[in-house]
């Protein structure tokens, strides 16, 4: 009997749609080529972010998906037990801070603007910035407080989240790859067919990530979206001075940015391992995941003019990693008007962890068409600022 | 001179004579020869493992032995997260545990 729904991508925001709609009563198959939780979602921070987004409906989105994550922990850590590992999500604040004196001004006034948005952005002195990250360098010439900012470990929130989908009835096949479309005699969409066989299903959910170009076009429908790769470092576990995750004022403008060519700012944080991650790093290189010394280096020297007491700590790792990258830097939440049957959850950019929540009950309430929490209309394939760069399908 | 240690006389490379060494390991004297690292020293004097982990208190040593996973790490003459593994030991290394409790976690 066909599924439901075939979902393709066993990433965060695959796992989570699969979980939203098996809850509902759908089912769901979920098929990856790789393991669970192996691309992006793995290879991220794990941010929950408000502060790095400006007015606009990715903003909305994300406060929309900052109100599902505390009782999502809570239900996962509930149905899956104490041998669960947790998810680590922890509502720890963000504290973004500008390293220049011409950096200042910029980022108070975005802070204004979020504000007038509904955001807790808090301009605050340093005497209360080194209250609050007693380790930050005194120089810094701004520093806004954003009470909201959470983390989660993204890779078990993932397998939470897979964990959970299973035990309402979804099926998840790893190792097999999606290499075309099932079509009806009328052309309309059916299923999938993989290196393994074909899954016939009512609607094809594509949660690909930065691989989503490749395997919209396998299908025969191509959704621009393309790998912005970026590099993360990692220091060896040391003592607990980093509350807050940390970032230069710099990090809206790179988020926000279309040029190819290397992007980077600081963003630190500590884990509940007890690690650091010092990123961040933004290139559209295509998916060369080799590393560069020379970004990890600039990364590293941002980092020191936020915490100068980094300069004595090891690096133990470094990794890189890709973000699904639109070119009008929206996410794409729901089905595709080009093609029956076809729906995407795909292009959070370097936000896919902390929006995956809110993209699967957007595709969960669409499918089944209960009302939605807010106006889904930005990120759905029919909106103008996307219809430059859509192919027409096959 | 250790059980570890392969006898000079035996070694088919021909080393030169070897030179005795002394480190503390959270004060403890260690007997090793020139050209071991920490790790060896410390293995060599009979003891596995030098560190705990974080949540469950295991104890570590050394694991890969090649400088890749940091599980071996120790501070040397003040020097932390040093990997014992990769570090050459010097007669008179103070060398110490490492422990690191877990950040307490925000609400």
């Amino acid at each position: 009997m066909p599924a439901d729904v075939v979902i393709v991508g066993a990433g965060i925001v695959g796992a989570a749609c699969a979980r939203a709609l098996a809850q509902s009563g759908l089912s769901v198959t979920i098929v990856d080529r790789g393991a669970a939780s192996s691309g992006t979602s793995a290879h991220g921070e794990g941010n929950l972010l408000v502060s790095d987004k400006g007015p606009g409906p990715e903003l909305d989105l994300a406060r929309y998906a900052s109100t599902l994550w505390p009782t999502c922990a809570e239900e996962l850590a509930d149905e899956l037990g104490p041998e669960f590992p947790s998810i680590e999500y922890e509502r720890k604040g963000g504290i973004v801070a500008a390293t220049l004196p011409e950096g200042a001004e910029p980022l108070l006034s975005f802070a204004e603007s979020q504000r007038d948005a509904g955001v807790d952005a808090r301009p605050i002195g340093i005497d209360d910035a080194l209250e609050l990250e007693p380790d930050l360098n005194p120089a810094l010439t701004a520093v806004v407080h954003y009470p909201e900012d959470a983390q989660v470990q993204p890779v078990i929130a993932t397998d939470a989240l897979l964990a959970s989908a299973r035990r309402h009835g979804a099926t998840v096949r790893l190792g097999e790859e999606v290499v075309g479309a099932l079509r009806g005699a009328d052309g309309r969409l059916t299923g999938v067919r993989t290196t393994r066989g074909d899954v016939a299903a009512g609607a094809v959910l594509v949660a690909a990530g930065p691989w989503t170009g490749d395997v919209t076009r396998a299908l025969g429908t191509p959704l621009p979206v393309l790998p912005r790769r970026g590099m993360v470092l990692v220091t060896t576990r040391m003592p607990h001075r980093i509350r807050h995750k940390v970032y230069d004022g710099d990090y809206f403008a790179a988020t926000q940015s279309a040029d190819a060519a290397l992007q980077t700012s600081a963003v630190v944080e500590s884990t509940a391992g007890g690690t650091v991650l010092i990123g961040s790093s933004r290139e559209q290189v295509g998916f060369d995941a080799r590393l560069r010394v020379d970004v990890l280096r600039e990364v590293a020297g941002k980092a020191l003019r936020l915490f100068p007491f980094l300069t004595g700590m090891s690096v133990m790792r470094s990794y890189a990693g890709f973000r699904p990258y639109m070119p009008d830097h929206l996410p794409v939440i729901g089905p595709d008007h080009r093609d029956p049957g076809l729906w995407h959850a795909s292009g959070h950019e370097g936000a896919g962890i902390g929006l995956s929540l809110a993209t699967a009950r957007f595709i969960a309430d669409r499918m089944l068409g209960t009302p939605l929490a807010m106006d889904d209309a930005p990120f759905l394939t029919t909106r103008d600022s996307l219809r430059p760069y859509l192919e027409v399908a096959r | 001179m250790t059980a570890r240690l392969l006898p000079p006389d035996d070694d088919p490379i021909r080393p030169a004579a070897p030179r005795a060494i002394r480190i503390a390991i959270d004060g403890e004297p260690a007997e090793g020869v020139a050209g071991q690292t920490i790790a060896g020293v410390v293995l060599g004097s009979g003891r596995l493992n030098w560190r705990r982990t974080s949540v469950a208190g295991s104890p570590r040593g050394l694991f890969c032995g090649i400088g890749v996973c940091f599980d071996c790490i120790v501070t040397v003459n003040g020097e932390r997260d040093v990997r014992a593994c990769q570090r050459r030991a010097t007669d008179g290394d103070v060398v110490e545990t490492q422990h690191d409790v877990l950040p307490e976690v925000a609400e």
